[in-house]
């Protein structure tokens, strides 16, 4: 029994770096359809800004006298930094391609996933970056289960975020344009919603969560690595498959699904450690397959499937 | 200068400023201090190529490199004509003879790079059935490559079967092995198969990767022997035959140049079969094909097994050559890198596939010096030939006329 919550509480941790990840993916395909290949890479840029900042401030004894507020500092600055990064992104490689075809701006995409992989892997080499991680130890044992301040930082966090996008997209103005322009391009225009800014404050939204993600995820492995986004960013597209393409509420509740799935399974499925990385594309094709609107999903025109 | 030049200056500048934001953070923060000499440095390179580019871009489209540009194009029309009329055997005898006394001319060396591209050429053209013709990206196309690879491997470190016995049954399993691939995914369309064939790519390699007791896990496999050949002999006035294995790089790159021309022309003749304009049909508008009596479903699985059939028969090349097979060569970056290729050489085009493959594997022979900067640059070349010109550098010919045709 201790071990199943121990495990519970490892999938949720995961589960939640998913959504986080998934969201981007989810709010840039409802509102230009596209699944955003570069999307994995800006998480691990933020998991390298996190490390490049973090042993900065380390090295200058930030973090020695004020932990708290240099992990808040890089996180804030890292969110940025990909945001910008995303942005630029969107403008030379998917804007230009608005009105060609869906191919094009996919392969685009891919091209720039490439890129930014391999520029990461220029600039910050080829090997594994160890986080400085004298601060995040420690944790308490609770009815049995170990949990690790980390952890505890992890899920406050993502909790926080998810809230603040919900109140975003739901509670103000720029999210009602947002919701309009995934709904309506031409019919929101209209009505006066500068849809070229939409679409980027969206890409910068969701690059802003999958930085916070990378920082997170490298925190609580203790490194990072240039191609560390690939694998996470196709298990996060599948979780924001699985909640429904397009649907926010649906793409947290997809993150936590993988992530308790892939966890569960490497722990009680025989050599499911090894093929744990195979789970979540299974679901991403089961349910493509079954249930292509996903949880939550809405109507799925022809067009999208 | 025009407020519209002055406009897309002022963009350009501030996107320049941009990039060293985001540069400066990646290069400048390290060993406890920060730096700004060398991003500088970088930045002041890569700013100094761009505006020189844009500067070209600005004057072209204003016209003013008419002078220059207008003889190159008549040029290039001209030989173009001339080719088009000159009888097909005069094309391709020059290069039919230079094919074939390559190994003579070369060294080891371009001899080992010719034998790649070869190899490449052979998987473009099996992807190209599936992207270039019908339309449908496929993210994972290096797990048929793989799994033509391990049958070979297998077949012959076990029952230590002939290269030319296992090259049909490589292609035949990995025609399965697209058929199985293929038909849970061919509902969906455009980008969920993107991605649902690279998870497959990947569940693949990762299944090679780990099941020890069959493929030898990341160790891979070892002990692959080299094709043979029969040779008759007449010794003592009996006739027999010898086998002769073939370990001589030449000899390779004759059986890969063969297996490349044999690809060349299956899918030359794919293409311009009722095969082809079927899946032309489907590339084009999948609805409408339907409606025209196209069994698409069919179609694109078929698509799906003859473009793994060709990685297949390259697979089992490429055992047999390095005689030694792990999961480290069939990543996603490669099947990245063969689409690169078709994309790069112009989808659906025979000509753009081979351009393609020599543009993406013998051009960085030459630059050795930029190894690192490879695929960097494969990226950035992929995104920017979207931008510039998505049909590639040799796009395919189309044919017949259409109604939004003008003349």
């Amino acid at each position: 029994m201790d071990y199943l919550f121990q495990q519970l509480i490892n999938g949720l941790t995961l589960g939640g770096v998913y959504a986080l990840v998934a969201l981007g993916y989810t709010m840039v395909y409802g509102i230009i359809s596209l699944i955003n290949f570069a999307h994995g890479e800006i998480f691990a840029a933020g998991g390298y800004l996190g490390v490049i900042l973090l042993s900065y401030m380390a090295s200058q004894g930030v973090m020695d006298n004020h932990p708290w507020f240099g992990l808040a500092f890089a996180l804030i600055l890292a969110m940025g930094y990909c945001a910008m990064l995303a942005m630029a992104v969107e403008k030379v490689a998917y804007k230009p391609l608005r009105s060609s075809s869906r191919l094009s701006v996919l392969l685009s995409a891919l091209g720039m996933s490439i890129f930014l992989q391999n520029g990461l892997m220029l600039t910050q080499g080829v090997y594994d970056k160890a986080y400085p991680t004298e601060f995040t130890h420690g944790g308490f044992e609770w009815l049995g289960v170990r949990v690790s301040f980390m952890q505890i930082g992890i899920l406050a966090v993502t909790g926080l975020l998810l809230v603040l996008l919900n109140a975003l997209v739901f509670k103000t103005r720029i999210g009602k344009a947002m919701r309009a322009t995934s709904q309506d391009k031409v019919m929101s225009a209209l009505v006066g919603i500068h849809s070229d800014k939409v679409i980027s404050t969206t890409f910068a939204i969701g690059a802003a969560l999958a930085a916070a993600a990378g920082i997170m995820v490298g925190l609580y492995y203790g490194s990072v690595r240039y191609d560390m986004g690939f694998v996470p960013g196709i298990k996060a597209f599948a979780a924001a498959v699985l909640g429904g393409i397009g649907n926010i509420t649906g793409a947290m509740i997809g993150g936590l699904i993988i992530g308790m799935v892939e966890i569960l399974a490497a722990a009680y499925i025989p050599h499911g450690g090894e093929y744990k990385d195979v789970f979540a594309f299974v679901i991403l094709i089961g349910v493509l397959y079954f249930m292509p609107t996903g949880i939550m999903g809405e109507n799925v025109d022809d067009t999208r499937v | 200068m025009t407020r519209g030049s002055r406009k897309s200056w002022q963009y350009f500048g501030l996107g320049l400023a941009w990039f060293y934001l985001l540069l400066w953070p990646l290069l400048g923060i390290r060993d406890g201090a920060l730096h700004f000499a060398e991003t500088t440095a970088v930045w002041l390179r890569v700013a100094l190529g761009a505006t020189l580019c844009f500067a070209l871009y600005r004057l072209g489209k204003a016209g003013r490199l008419d002078a220059a540009l207008k003889p190159l194009a008549a040029a290039r029309d001209a030989v173009g004509n001339t080719l088009a009329r000159a009888p097909r055997w005069m094309l391709l005898l020059p290069l039919a003879v230079f094919a074939l006394s390559y190994p003579v001319l070369t060294n080891r060396y371009a001899q080992d790079v010719a034998i790649n591209v070869l190899v490449y050429i052979c998987l473009g053209l099996g992807l190209n059935v599936v992207v270039g013709l019908c339309g449908l990206l496929d993210l994972g196309y290096i797990a048929f490559y793989g799994v033509g690879a391990y049958t070979y491997a297998l077949l012959s470190i076990h029952y230590s079967l002939p290269f030319w016995v296992c090259l049909p049954i490589c292609a035949a399993l990995a025609a399965i092995a697209g058929c199985l691939i293929g038909y849970p995914t061919l509902r969906m369309r455009g980008d969920y198969l993107a991605i649902v064939t690279l998870g497959f790519g990947e569940i693949v390699r990762i299944v090679i990767n780990n099941w020890m007791a069959l493929t030898g896990g990341p160790n891979g496999l070892l002990g692959i022997k080299s094709p043979g050949i029969y040779l008759p002999q007449l010794v003592d006035g009996s006739f027999s035959f010898e086998y002769l294995v073939i370990r001589k790089l030449e000899y390779l790159y004759y059986i890969i140049l063969a297996l490349a021309v044999f690809t060349i022309i299956a899918v030359y003749r794919i293409n311009f079969s009722r095969i082809g304009r079927a899946f032309e049909a489907i590339r084009e508008d999948e609805t409408a094909a339907e409606l025209m009596g196209v069994d698409t479903f069919r179609f694109k699985l078929l698509a799906y097994a003859l473009g793994a059939v060709f990685g297949g028969l390259a697979g089992a090349f490429f055992a047999a050559r390095m005689r030694f097979v792990s999961p480290e060569s069939f990543t996603f970056i490669e099947s990245a890198m063969v689409l690169a290729m078709v994309v790069l050489g112009g989808m659906g085009s025979i000509p753009g596939v081979i351009l393609g493959a020599l543009a993406l594997v013998a051009l960085p022979e030459m630059f050795r010096g930029f190894e690192l900067y490879r695929m960097l640059a494969f990226g950035g070349a992929m995104a920017f030939m979207m931008l510039v010109r998505p049909a590639g550098l040799w796009p395919a010919a189309r044919l017949g006329k259409r109604s939004d045709d003008t003349e």
